[in-house]
Protein backbone atom coordinates (compact mmCIF):
# COMPACT_ATOMS: atom_id res chain seq x y z
CA UNK A 1 0.00 0.00 0.00
CA UNK A 2 0.89 3.47 -0.94
CA UNK A 3 2.09 5.38 2.16
CA UNK A 4 1.31 9.21 2.90
CA UNK A 5 4.63 11.37 2.43
CA UNK A 6 6.05 13.52 5.38
CA UNK A 7 8.13 15.63 3.33
CA UNK A 8 10.87 18.40 4.85
CA UNK A 9 11.16 21.75 2.85
CA UNK A 10 14.35 23.28 3.09
CA UNK A 11 14.49 26.97 2.17
CA UNK A 12 17.57 27.58 0.86
CA UNK A 13 19.32 31.24 0.70
CA UNK A 14 22.88 31.93 0.19
CA UNK A 15 23.80 28.30 0.84
CA UNK A 16 22.00 28.15 3.92
CA UNK A 17 18.78 26.85 5.31
CA UNK A 18 16.56 29.65 6.22
CA UNK A 19 13.29 30.04 7.47
CA UNK A 20 10.85 33.34 7.44
CA UNK A 21 7.29 33.37 8.64
CA UNK A 22 4.67 34.60 6.29
CA UNK A 23 7.88 34.41 3.28
CA UNK A 24 9.22 37.29 4.76
CA UNK A 25 12.49 37.79 7.35
CA UNK A 26 13.98 34.75 7.07
CA UNK A 27 16.66 33.63 9.68
CA UNK A 28 19.18 30.74 9.33
CA UNK A 29 18.51 27.65 10.97
CA UNK A 30 20.99 25.83 10.00
CA UNK A 31 23.66 23.95 7.31
CA UNK A 32 22.08 21.97 3.99
CA UNK A 33 23.77 18.78 4.40
CA UNK A 34 23.20 18.40 8.25
CA UNK A 35 19.67 18.76 8.27
CA UNK A 36 19.49 16.97 5.24
CA UNK A 37 21.15 13.69 6.78
CA UNK A 38 19.19 14.04 9.87
CA UNK A 39 15.96 14.42 7.89
CA UNK A 40 16.78 11.48 6.15
CA UNK A 41 17.80 9.17 8.91
CA UNK A 42 15.42 9.99 11.29
CA UNK A 43 12.09 8.85 8.54
CA UNK A 44 11.29 11.49 6.67
CA UNK A 45 10.16 10.71 3.59
CA UNK A 46 11.25 12.93 0.90
CA UNK A 47 13.20 16.21 0.68
CA UNK A 48 12.29 19.61 -1.07
CA UNK A 49 15.11 22.25 -1.52
CA UNK A 50 13.78 25.65 -2.42
CA UNK A 51 15.89 28.54 -3.26
CA UNK A 52 13.99 30.98 -2.28
CA UNK A 53 15.94 34.25 -3.58
CA UNK A 54 16.49 32.51 -7.17
CA UNK A 55 13.42 33.33 -8.63
CA UNK A 56 12.37 36.89 -8.10
CA UNK A 57 16.08 37.78 -8.75
CA UNK A 58 16.38 36.13 -12.21
CA UNK A 59 18.74 33.78 -11.49
CA UNK A 60 18.93 30.20 -11.49
CA UNK A 61 19.84 27.69 -8.68
CA UNK A 62 23.35 27.52 -7.80
CA UNK A 63 23.98 23.99 -8.06
CA UNK A 64 26.96 22.88 -5.90
CA UNK A 65 24.84 22.01 -2.88
CA UNK A 66 22.57 19.52 -5.40
CA UNK A 67 25.67 17.45 -5.87
CA UNK A 68 26.64 16.69 -2.45
CA UNK A 69 23.05 16.34 -1.39
CA UNK A 70 22.81 13.51 -4.19
CA UNK A 71 25.95 11.95 -2.59
CA UNK A 72 24.88 11.15 0.69
CA UNK A 73 21.33 11.38 0.86
CA UNK A 74 19.44 7.80 -0.10
CA UNK A 75 16.05 9.10 -0.05
CA UNK A 76 14.27 11.39 -2.62
CA UNK A 77 14.69 15.10 -3.19
CA UNK A 78 13.33 17.61 -4.84
CA UNK A 79 15.16 20.93 -6.16
CA UNK A 80 12.77 24.29 -6.34
CA UNK A 81 13.39 27.74 -7.38
CA UNK A 82 14.77 29.57 -10.07
CA UNK A 83 14.71 26.93 -12.91
CA UNK A 84 14.00 28.65 -15.68
CA UNK A 85 14.72 26.59 -18.90
CA UNK A 86 15.06 22.93 -19.76
CA UNK A 87 18.59 23.85 -19.32
CA UNK A 88 18.87 24.71 -16.51
CA UNK A 89 16.46 21.51 -15.42
CA UNK A 90 18.50 19.20 -17.08
CA UNK A 91 22.01 20.18 -14.62
CA UNK A 92 19.86 20.08 -11.62
CA UNK A 93 18.83 16.47 -12.58
CA UNK A 94 21.79 15.32 -14.06
CA UNK A 95 23.68 16.61 -10.75
CA UNK A 96 21.44 14.10 -8.89
CA UNK A 97 18.07 15.49 -8.03
CA UNK A 98 14.86 13.30 -8.59
CA UNK A 99 12.35 15.95 -9.45
CA UNK A 100 12.62 19.49 -10.07
CA UNK A 101 9.48 22.28 -8.90
CA UNK A 102 8.61 25.20 -10.98
CA UNK A 103 6.66 27.30 -9.31
CA UNK A 104 7.40 31.36 -10.97
CA UNK A 105 8.58 30.46 -14.18
CA UNK A 106 5.45 27.96 -15.08
CA UNK A 107 3.28 31.11 -14.72
CA UNK A 108 5.63 33.23 -16.79
CA UNK A 109 5.39 30.47 -19.79
CA UNK A 110 2.99 27.98 -18.74
CA UNK A 111 4.08 25.32 -22.00
CA UNK A 112 7.42 25.02 -20.05
CA UNK A 113 5.68 22.27 -18.54
CA UNK A 114 4.95 20.42 -21.37
CA UNK A 115 8.33 20.91 -22.48
CA UNK A 116 9.88 19.25 -19.49
CA UNK A 117 7.65 16.37 -19.17
CA UNK A 118 8.21 15.85 -22.58
CA UNK A 119 12.41 15.78 -22.11
CA UNK A 120 12.36 14.36 -18.54
CA UNK A 121 8.87 12.24 -18.52
CA UNK A 122 5.71 13.74 -16.15
CA UNK A 123 6.90 11.97 -12.82
CA UNK A 124 10.05 14.47 -12.17
CA UNK A 125 7.86 17.55 -12.91
CA UNK A 126 6.74 19.24 -9.91
CA UNK A 127 4.38 22.65 -10.43
CA UNK A 128 4.12 24.44 -7.24
CA UNK A 129 1.47 26.45 -6.87
CA UNK A 130 1.58 29.21 -4.06
CA UNK A 131 -2.22 30.19 -3.17
CA UNK A 132 -3.71 33.04 -1.61
CA UNK A 133 -7.38 33.44 -0.24
CA UNK A 134 -9.46 36.50 -0.87
CA UNK A 135 -12.68 36.99 0.03
CA UNK A 136 -13.56 33.42 -0.62
CA UNK A 137 -11.58 32.80 -3.70
CA UNK A 138 -8.12 31.14 -4.39
CA UNK A 139 -5.56 33.49 -5.85
CA UNK A 140 -2.04 31.96 -7.47
CA UNK A 141 0.88 34.92 -6.32
CA UNK A 142 3.82 34.56 -7.93
CA UNK A 143 7.42 35.56 -7.02
CA UNK A 144 6.75 34.84 -3.24
CA UNK A 145 10.05 34.47 -2.20
CA UNK A 146 10.80 38.13 -2.44
CA UNK A 147 8.20 40.62 -0.64
CA UNK A 148 9.57 43.37 -3.07
CA UNK A 149 8.56 41.34 -5.98
CA UNK A 150 5.58 38.88 -4.86
CA UNK A 151 2.25 39.65 -6.47
CA UNK A 152 -0.86 38.16 -7.43
CA UNK A 153 -0.36 36.04 -10.83
CA UNK A 154 -4.19 37.15 -12.15
CA UNK A 155 -5.39 33.06 -12.16
CA UNK A 156 -7.27 31.35 -9.56
CA UNK A 157 -5.47 28.50 -7.94
CA UNK A 158 -8.45 25.81 -9.21
CA UNK A 159 -8.04 26.88 -13.14
CA UNK A 160 -4.20 27.02 -12.86
CA UNK A 161 -4.10 23.72 -10.91
CA UNK A 162 -6.06 21.85 -13.76
CA UNK A 163 -3.81 23.71 -16.18
CA UNK A 164 -0.86 22.64 -14.68
CA UNK A 165 -2.00 19.22 -14.68
CA UNK A 166 -3.11 18.96 -18.25
CA UNK A 167 0.03 20.46 -19.38
CA UNK A 168 2.22 17.46 -18.03
CA UNK A 169 2.77 18.11 -14.42
CA UNK A 170 3.68 15.22 -12.41
CA UNK A 171 2.91 16.46 -9.32
CA UNK A 172 1.17 19.59 -7.34
CA UNK A 173 2.96 20.94 -3.95
CA UNK A 174 -0.35 23.19 -2.66
CA UNK A 175 1.03 26.26 -0.77
CA UNK A 176 -1.46 27.70 0.96
CA UNK A 177 0.10 31.35 1.97
CA UNK A 178 -2.73 32.39 4.54
CA UNK A 179 -1.25 29.67 6.83
CA UNK A 180 2.21 29.57 5.78
CA UNK A 181 4.59 30.09 9.55
CA UNK A 182 1.56 30.48 11.31
CA UNK A 183 1.16 27.01 12.85
CA UNK A 184 -2.65 26.81 12.64
CA UNK A 185 -2.62 23.95 10.42
CA UNK A 186 -3.35 23.42 7.20
CA UNK A 187 -6.35 24.93 4.70
CA UNK A 188 -7.92 21.71 4.21
CA UNK A 189 -10.91 23.10 2.64
CA UNK A 190 -8.65 24.31 -0.33
CA UNK A 191 -6.59 20.76 0.21
CA UNK A 192 -9.95 18.73 -0.50
CA UNK A 193 -11.06 21.26 -3.18
CA UNK A 194 -7.43 20.53 -5.24
CA UNK A 195 -7.58 16.80 -4.36
CA UNK A 196 -10.84 16.82 -6.02
CA UNK A 197 -10.08 17.72 -9.56
CA UNK A 198 -6.25 16.63 -9.53
CA UNK A 199 -5.79 13.00 -10.93
CA UNK A 200 -2.03 13.41 -10.01
CA UNK A 201 -0.20 13.27 -6.61
CA UNK A 202 -1.01 16.71 -4.49
CA UNK A 203 1.05 17.86 -1.38
CA UNK A 204 0.08 19.83 1.30
CA UNK A 205 2.39 22.93 2.45
CA UNK A 206 1.65 25.80 5.35
CA UNK A 207 0.34 25.46 8.54
CA UNK A 208 2.31 22.84 10.05
CA UNK A 209 2.33 23.51 13.82
CA UNK A 210 1.31 20.39 15.82
CA UNK A 211 1.10 16.81 14.99
CA UNK A 212 -2.66 16.60 15.12
CA UNK A 213 -2.49 19.29 11.49
CA UNK A 214 -0.64 16.47 9.78
CA UNK A 215 -3.28 14.12 10.63
CA UNK A 216 -6.27 16.51 9.35
CA UNK A 217 -4.82 17.63 6.08
CA UNK A 218 -3.50 14.02 4.97
CA UNK A 219 -7.09 13.04 4.43
CA UNK A 220 -7.19 15.41 1.86
CA UNK A 221 -3.48 14.73 0.06
CA UNK A 222 -0.80 12.29 -0.30
CA UNK A 223 1.76 13.97 1.31
CA UNK A 224 2.33 16.91 4.01
CA UNK A 225 5.17 19.42 3.38
CA UNK A 226 6.65 21.70 6.51
CA UNK A 227 9.78 23.25 7.40
CA UNK A 228 9.75 24.94 10.93
CA UNK A 229 8.13 22.74 13.04
CA UNK A 230 11.05 20.58 12.19
CA UNK A 231 13.89 22.92 11.71
CA UNK A 232 12.97 24.25 15.18
CA UNK A 233 13.01 20.46 16.40
CA UNK A 234 8.90 20.80 17.60
CA UNK A 235 8.25 17.66 15.59
CA UNK A 236 10.64 14.57 14.83
CA UNK A 237 9.87 12.12 12.22
CA UNK A 238 9.62 9.09 14.50
CA UNK A 239 7.39 10.54 16.87
CA UNK A 240 5.55 12.54 13.66
CA UNK A 241 4.80 8.85 12.00
CA UNK A 242 4.19 7.44 15.60
CA UNK A 243 1.60 9.03 16.65
CA UNK A 244 -0.07 8.85 12.68
CA UNK A 245 0.18 5.34 12.74
CA UNK A 246 -1.61 5.09 15.77
CA UNK A 247 -3.81 7.13 14.19
CA UNK A 248 -4.72 4.30 11.59
CA UNK A 249 -2.80 7.04 8.79
CA UNK A 250 -0.39 4.18 6.66
CA UNK A 251 3.05 5.47 7.00
CA UNK A 252 6.80 4.14 6.56
CA UNK A 253 8.00 2.98 9.71
CA UNK A 254 11.18 5.05 10.81
CA UNK A 255 13.51 1.88 10.24
CA UNK A 256 11.78 -0.02 6.90
CA UNK B 1 36.46 -10.54 -7.92
CA UNK B 2 36.26 -6.44 -7.89
CA UNK B 3 32.57 -5.10 -8.95
CA UNK B 4 32.92 -2.49 -11.65
CA UNK B 5 29.76 -1.13 -12.79
CA UNK B 6 28.61 0.10 -15.91
CA UNK B 7 25.36 2.34 -15.84
CA UNK B 8 24.07 2.73 -19.56
CA UNK B 9 23.18 6.11 -20.28
CA UNK B 10 20.13 5.84 -22.08
CA UNK B 11 19.24 9.83 -21.40
CA UNK B 12 17.67 8.98 -18.41
CA UNK B 13 18.00 11.50 -15.90
CA UNK B 14 18.95 9.28 -12.31
CA UNK B 15 22.35 8.53 -13.51
CA UNK B 16 23.79 10.30 -10.67
CA UNK B 17 21.53 9.22 -8.53
CA UNK B 18 22.50 5.42 -9.53
CA UNK B 19 26.05 6.08 -9.53
CA UNK B 20 26.54 7.79 -6.29
CA UNK B 21 24.26 4.65 -4.59
CA UNK B 22 27.45 2.44 -5.95
CA UNK B 23 29.92 4.84 -4.71
CA UNK B 24 28.73 4.57 -1.23
CA UNK B 25 29.08 1.21 -1.44
CA UNK B 26 32.75 1.90 -2.02
CA UNK B 27 32.70 0.18 -5.46
CA UNK B 28 33.91 1.33 -8.71
CA UNK B 29 31.18 2.51 -10.90
CA UNK B 30 31.14 5.06 -13.90
CA UNK B 31 28.69 5.85 -16.62
CA UNK B 32 28.93 4.68 -20.02
CA UNK B 33 27.29 4.26 -23.45
CA UNK B 34 29.48 2.24 -25.42
CA UNK B 35 30.41 -1.14 -25.84
CA UNK B 36 34.04 -0.96 -23.67
CA UNK B 37 32.55 0.44 -21.12
CA UNK B 38 30.34 -2.91 -21.23
CA UNK B 39 33.03 -5.19 -21.73
CA UNK B 40 34.94 -3.80 -18.69
CA UNK B 41 32.20 -4.37 -16.19
CA UNK B 42 31.38 -7.21 -14.00
CA UNK B 43 27.81 -5.51 -13.44
CA UNK B 44 25.69 -3.41 -15.83
CA UNK B 45 22.89 -1.17 -14.69
CA UNK B 46 19.97 -0.03 -16.98
CA UNK B 47 19.35 2.98 -14.75
CA UNK B 48 16.01 4.02 -17.04
CA UNK B 49 13.94 7.30 -15.84
CA UNK B 50 11.84 8.93 -18.50
CA UNK B 51 10.29 7.68 -20.93
CA UNK B 52 10.75 4.14 -22.80
CA UNK B 53 10.62 5.06 -26.57
CA UNK B 54 13.77 7.41 -25.81
CA UNK B 55 15.36 5.13 -23.96
CA UNK B 56 15.22 2.83 -26.09
CA UNK B 57 16.01 4.95 -28.77
CA UNK B 58 18.86 6.17 -27.33
CA UNK B 59 20.04 2.92 -26.66
CA UNK B 60 19.38 1.74 -30.36
CA UNK B 61 21.77 4.96 -31.39
CA UNK B 62 24.85 3.72 -29.67
CA UNK B 63 24.56 0.27 -31.45
CA UNK B 64 23.67 -1.52 -27.68
CA UNK B 65 20.63 -3.27 -27.75
CA UNK B 66 22.13 -6.50 -29.01
CA UNK B 67 25.34 -6.22 -26.58
CA UNK B 68 23.35 -5.38 -23.58
CA UNK B 69 21.13 -8.58 -24.39
CA UNK B 70 23.38 -10.43 -24.45
CA UNK B 71 26.19 -8.90 -22.10
CA UNK B 72 26.62 -12.14 -20.13
CA UNK B 73 26.71 -10.45 -17.17
CA UNK B 74 24.12 -9.93 -14.17
CA UNK B 75 22.24 -7.04 -15.41
CA UNK B 76 19.92 -4.66 -13.49
CA UNK B 77 16.97 -2.14 -15.14
CA UNK B 78 15.62 0.21 -12.65
CA UNK B 79 12.32 1.44 -13.69
CA UNK B 80 12.16 1.89 -16.92
CA UNK B 81 15.00 0.23 -17.19
CA UNK B 82 12.79 -3.20 -15.76
CA UNK B 83 10.48 -2.05 -18.41
CA UNK B 84 13.15 -2.26 -21.93
CA UNK B 85 13.98 -5.96 -20.56
CA UNK B 86 10.24 -6.85 -21.70
CA UNK B 87 9.22 -7.36 -25.54
CA UNK B 88 7.50 -3.92 -25.24
CA UNK B 89 6.08 -0.70 -23.71
CA UNK B 90 2.71 0.71 -24.44
CA UNK B 91 4.96 4.14 -23.27
CA UNK B 92 5.79 5.37 -26.90
CA UNK B 93 4.32 1.65 -27.98
CA UNK B 94 7.61 0.60 -28.87
CA UNK B 95 9.45 -2.42 -28.72
CA UNK B 96 12.75 -3.33 -25.98
CA UNK B 97 14.79 -5.83 -25.20
CA UNK B 98 12.99 -8.64 -24.73
CA UNK B 99 14.78 -11.07 -22.26
CA UNK B 100 11.61 -11.53 -20.43
CA UNK B 101 8.27 -12.60 -22.65
CA UNK B 102 5.96 -9.32 -21.99
CA UNK B 103 4.88 -5.79 -22.00
CA UNK B 104 4.68 -2.90 -19.90
CA UNK B 105 1.58 -0.98 -19.44
CA UNK B 106 -0.16 2.50 -18.25
CA UNK B 107 -1.24 2.66 -14.67
CA UNK B 108 -5.14 3.05 -14.20
CA UNK B 109 -5.68 6.65 -12.90
CA UNK B 110 -9.13 5.88 -12.17
CA UNK B 111 -9.28 4.83 -8.31
CA UNK B 112 -6.11 6.50 -7.50
CA UNK B 113 -3.60 9.73 -8.44
CA UNK B 114 -1.16 8.38 -10.88
CA UNK B 115 2.20 9.01 -11.39
CA UNK B 116 2.37 6.45 -8.56
CA UNK B 117 4.82 8.06 -6.55
CA UNK B 118 6.59 7.35 -3.08
CA UNK B 119 6.87 4.93 -0.14
CA UNK B 120 4.88 1.48 -1.14
CA UNK B 121 4.92 -1.85 0.60
CA UNK B 122 7.33 -4.89 -0.84
CA UNK B 123 5.44 -7.74 -0.57
CA UNK B 124 8.47 -10.78 -1.60
CA UNK B 125 6.67 -13.61 -3.04
CA UNK B 126 9.61 -16.63 -3.56
CA UNK B 127 13.19 -16.47 -2.75
CA UNK B 128 15.98 -14.72 -5.09
CA UNK B 129 19.04 -13.73 -5.10
CA UNK B 130 18.27 -9.72 -4.85
CA UNK B 131 15.77 -10.17 -1.98
CA UNK B 132 18.37 -12.61 -0.59
CA UNK B 133 17.54 -11.74 3.49
CA UNK B 134 15.10 -9.01 2.59
CA UNK B 135 11.17 -9.88 4.34
CA UNK B 136 9.94 -7.20 3.06
CA UNK B 137 9.97 -3.04 3.90
CA UNK B 138 9.51 0.05 2.17
CA UNK B 139 10.44 1.18 -1.51
CA UNK B 140 10.39 4.48 -3.49
CA UNK B 141 8.54 4.35 -6.41
CA UNK B 142 7.74 6.68 -9.37
CA UNK B 143 6.30 6.11 -12.24
CA UNK B 144 3.27 5.60 -14.51
CA UNK B 145 3.49 2.99 -16.47
CA UNK B 146 4.18 -0.99 -15.15
CA UNK B 147 4.69 -4.39 -15.85
CA UNK B 148 1.68 -6.75 -14.22
CA UNK B 149 3.18 -9.88 -11.97
CA UNK B 150 4.35 -12.62 -14.12
CA UNK B 151 6.56 -15.49 -13.97
CA UNK B 152 9.75 -13.81 -13.27
CA UNK B 153 8.26 -11.56 -10.29
CA UNK B 154 9.37 -12.58 -7.07
CA UNK B 155 8.07 -9.24 -5.24
CA UNK B 156 5.00 -6.90 -6.13
CA UNK B 157 3.91 -4.06 -4.09
CA UNK B 158 -0.03 -2.90 -4.63
CA UNK B 159 -1.39 0.22 -5.85
CA UNK B 160 -5.60 0.90 -5.53
CA UNK B 161 -6.63 -1.99 -7.44
CA UNK B 162 -3.47 -2.75 -9.07
CA UNK B 163 -1.00 -5.24 -8.40
CA UNK B 164 2.61 -4.10 -10.21
CA UNK B 165 5.31 -6.14 -10.35
CA UNK B 166 7.85 -4.92 -8.07
CA UNK B 167 10.72 -7.02 -8.09
CA UNK B 168 11.69 -9.60 -11.57
CA UNK B 169 14.61 -11.71 -11.38
CA UNK B 170 15.71 -14.65 -14.29
CA UNK B 171 19.31 -16.21 -14.01
CA UNK B 172 21.31 -12.57 -13.60
CA UNK B 173 18.89 -10.57 -15.09
CA UNK B 174 16.88 -8.78 -12.69
CA UNK B 175 15.00 -5.60 -12.19
CA UNK B 176 13.20 -2.90 -10.04
CA UNK B 177 10.28 -0.86 -10.62
CA UNK B 178 10.77 1.12 -7.84
CA UNK B 179 14.17 2.79 -7.10
CA UNK B 180 16.74 1.33 -5.66
CA UNK B 181 19.17 3.80 -4.72
CA UNK B 182 16.54 6.16 -3.49
CA UNK B 183 15.12 3.84 -1.28
CA UNK B 184 16.64 4.21 2.10
CA UNK B 185 18.46 1.26 3.98
CA UNK B 186 16.43 -1.63 1.95
CA UNK B 187 17.53 -0.09 -1.44
CA UNK B 188 21.51 -0.06 -0.76
CA UNK B 189 20.68 -4.05 0.78
CA UNK B 190 19.08 -4.59 -3.06
CA UNK B 191 22.02 -2.95 -4.58
CA UNK B 192 24.58 -5.02 -2.50
CA UNK B 193 22.49 -8.47 -3.21
CA UNK B 194 23.09 -7.56 -6.72
CA UNK B 195 26.76 -6.95 -6.82
CA UNK B 196 27.19 -10.41 -4.79
CA UNK B 197 25.60 -11.60 -8.14
CA UNK B 198 28.90 -12.10 -9.75
CA UNK B 199 31.02 -13.81 -6.94
CA UNK B 200 28.69 -17.19 -7.60
CA UNK B 201 28.96 -17.39 -11.41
Amino acid sequence: MLKKRLIACLDVKDGKVVKGVKFRDHEVVGEILDLAKRYAATGCDELVFYDIAASPEGRGVGKDWVLKVAREIDIPFCVAGGLRSLDDAKRVLNAGADKISINSPALERPEMITELAKAFGVQCVVVGVDSYEEDGVYHVHQYTGDPEKSKRAHRETMSWLREAESRGAGEIVLNCMNRDGVREGYDCDQMALARDILSIPLIASGGAGKKEHFLEVLAHSDGALAAGVFHRGELSFPDLKGYLEGEGVAVRGVDS
Amino acid sequence: MESCVAVIDCGGTNLASVVFAFERLGVEVYVTRDEEGLERASHVILPGVGVCDEAMRKLDEEGLVERVKNCGKPLLGICVGMQQLYGYSEEGEVDCLGIFEGESIKLSSHDKPVPHMGWNTLEVQKDSRLLAGIEGGHVYYVHSYYVPPDGYTVATSRYGMQHISAVVEQGAVCGCQFHPERSGVLGSRILRNFLSMGDEE
